[in-house]
């Protein structure tokens, strides 16, 4: 059974309809991407699933439980879902251990002696060990994306949203994140992310999903989403997004 | 590395320091003839004479200035009540007014009568119809003081303005930052608490400086139903020694706290925006 299910999902902002009957599958421990135009609505999919935005139809499923029902306790199901977002959005009055402590403190109820070890135990496994005690603006775009990494690691997810999170980063710091993805594949996390990094999703995606004007219209492994499209608009976002 | 002085500066770092020198010759120059023509010019007026022994008369300064002191004790008691106080509500009225919650409805309209009410009413009114209306009603001692009804009106007037501030701090604080935090399973509440107020005070304590600056000067209004603050304090000294110097020996005690507190609060809005690039 799927770990994430998505069946018909609808999105719409007032007459746009952003989200268009969306179907899509994330096995446990499979790393899936969504590609796609700018615009396409791979954000707003990924918040979907978070529950920033109510969907209008279709349902959401994890583990098999609609999570998707209008009215149900948002909470604790962000807490089973971790998200990063392109901007890190770290708080900036906090350290980073705090700003990775705040959540865990707040919905597991531990204290910070309680999480520190297991907190920092966290840091170090990505190489963040020296930056605990940093504020944001002390830290690189690269250091500051990892933090956020952990921030949502540390709520002890189920499935991982990553919304763009190189596309801030000057290049030479893209790789240092990249490399956490595939640390967290290699861990066997369930990951979605949305990317226009193609040649990180085609050596490390198990799923590719290309996303146009709302819908998926084209889904498969990278071999062949990126080998032999059968689209033209693949094709053709393709060959732009590869050049 | 280039140093700033003569012998290793660069051609453009020696450029900038002659322009330098030479705005503040210009600058002190300037300022010098303006201290001048005034020094010499207003005792030339035909009422100089009569001024300045009735508002610069150093003997009655010396005389009245102790119980100036004294009576600014009063100001300082009334200011250190009224801020705590008007800091708590102004941000308990921010937070009802920016609810979302249908159940607190009533408080979020309520919040915003409340500062449309009393941002919409001279200070000194609010401190007359409060300060005299409540007494008024009879109460017993001490609730008839004047102290508790004038402070309460300078504390709803002030919660008004300083719930407004409040509120633009609260909407400085990018909605990502809510976004983040609601992701990670906090509750509204939570986020409020935690992510957003902490950095919308942070945004807003040059304003509310400001307005902390402005609370002490009005305190003075107290003096108006009965309170023997430092202007009213004054204001006894004139009728008797029918000298105005005293309410000059008033100002400059506000002066030396507002000043430095204006100061201050500039340095940290000019920090902020810097901070801000
Ligand atoms: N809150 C909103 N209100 C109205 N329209 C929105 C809102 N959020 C997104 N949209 C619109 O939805 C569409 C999809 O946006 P979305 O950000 O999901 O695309 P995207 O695929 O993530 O693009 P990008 O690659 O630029 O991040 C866009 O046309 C956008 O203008
Ligand atoms: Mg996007």
């Amino acid at each position: 059974m799927a770990k994430l299910k998505l069946r018909g999902v609808i999105k719409r902002f007032g007459d746009v309809t952003v989200c268009d009957g969306i179907d899509l599958d994330v096995a446990e421990g499979e790393m899936v991407c969504l590609i796609g135009a700018s615009g396409g609505g791979k954000s707003t999919l990924l918040r979907c699933i978070n529950l920033l935005e109510q969907i209008e139809d279709g349902a959401i499923f994890l583990d098999g439980e609609d999570v998707s029902v209008p009215g149900l306790d948002p909470q604790r199901v962000r807490s089973r879902i971790g998200m990063v977002f392109q901007s890190y959005n770290l708080f900036p009055h906090m350290t980073a251990i705090e700003n990775a402590m705040l959540a865990p403190r707040r919905v597991r109820g531990l204290s910070r002696d309680a999480l520190r070890p297991e907190i920092e135990a966290l840091f170090t496994r990505f190489g963040l060990a020296d930056r605990m005690e940093k504020y944001p603006d002390q830290l690189s775009g690269g250091q500051q994306q990892r933090v956020a990494i952990v921030r949502a690691l540390a709520m002890k997810p189920e499935v991982m949203l990553f919304d763009e999170i190189t596309s801030a980063l000057d290049p030479q710091l893209v790789g240092e994140v990249l490399d956490v993805l595939l640390q967290l594949k290699s861990e066997g996390m369930t990951m979605l992310l949305a990317t226009h990094e193609m040649e990180f999703a085609r050596q490390a995606a198990d799923k590719v999903c290309f996303l146009r004007d709302g819908k998926i219209i084209e889904e498969g492994p990278p071999a062949v989403v990126f080998g032999a499209p059968q689209r033209a608009e693949t094709r053709a976002f393709l060959k732009r997004a590869l050049k | 590395m280039t140093q700033p002085n003569a012998a290793g500066a660069t051609r453009r770092q020696r450029y900038e320091a002659a322009q330098r020198r030479r705005a503040a010759l210009i600058a002190a120059t300037s300022t010098a003839l303006v201290a001048a023509a005034i020094v010499t010019l207003v005792p030339m007026t035909p009422g100089w004479e009569k001024v300045q022994r009735s508002f610069f008369n150093y003997d009655t300064l010396v005389l009245t200035f102790p119980k100036l002191l004294e009576a600014f004790t009063i100001n300082v008691m009334i200011f250190a009540w009224s801020a705590p106080a008007i800091a708590v509500l102004g941000l308990l009225i921010a937070l009802a007014r920016d609810t979302k919650s249908p159940a607190l409805f009533p408080l979020r309209i309520f919040g915003a009568a409340f500062t449309d009410v009393f941002r919409g009413v001279p200070v000194i009114l609010t401190v007359y119809l409060i300060g005299f209306g409540i007494p008024g009603l009879g109460l017993p001692r001490p609730w008839n003081s004047p102290y508790i009804w004038g402070s309460l009106a300078l504390i709803l007037t002030y919660s008004a303005y300083v719930a407004e501030i409040f509120r633009s701090g609260i909407d400085s604080v990018h909605h990502s930052q809510r976004a983040a935090a609601l992701s990670l399973g906090l509750t509204e509440r939570q986020v409020t608490r935690d992510v957003v107020l902490p950095q919308a005070i942070r945004n807003v304590v040059p304003a509310q400086m400001n307005m902390l600056i402005a609370l002490q000067k009005d305190v003075s209004l107290l003096s108006f139903i009965g309170p023997v603050e430092v202007f009213r304090q004054a204001g006894v000294f004139k009728s008797l020694l029918a000298d105005f110097t005293p309410y000059v020996g008033a100002a400059i005690i506000f002066l030396v706290v507002t000043v430095p507190a204006t100061r201050y609060a500039d340095y940290l809005m000019a920090r902020q925006r810097r901070d801000r690039r």
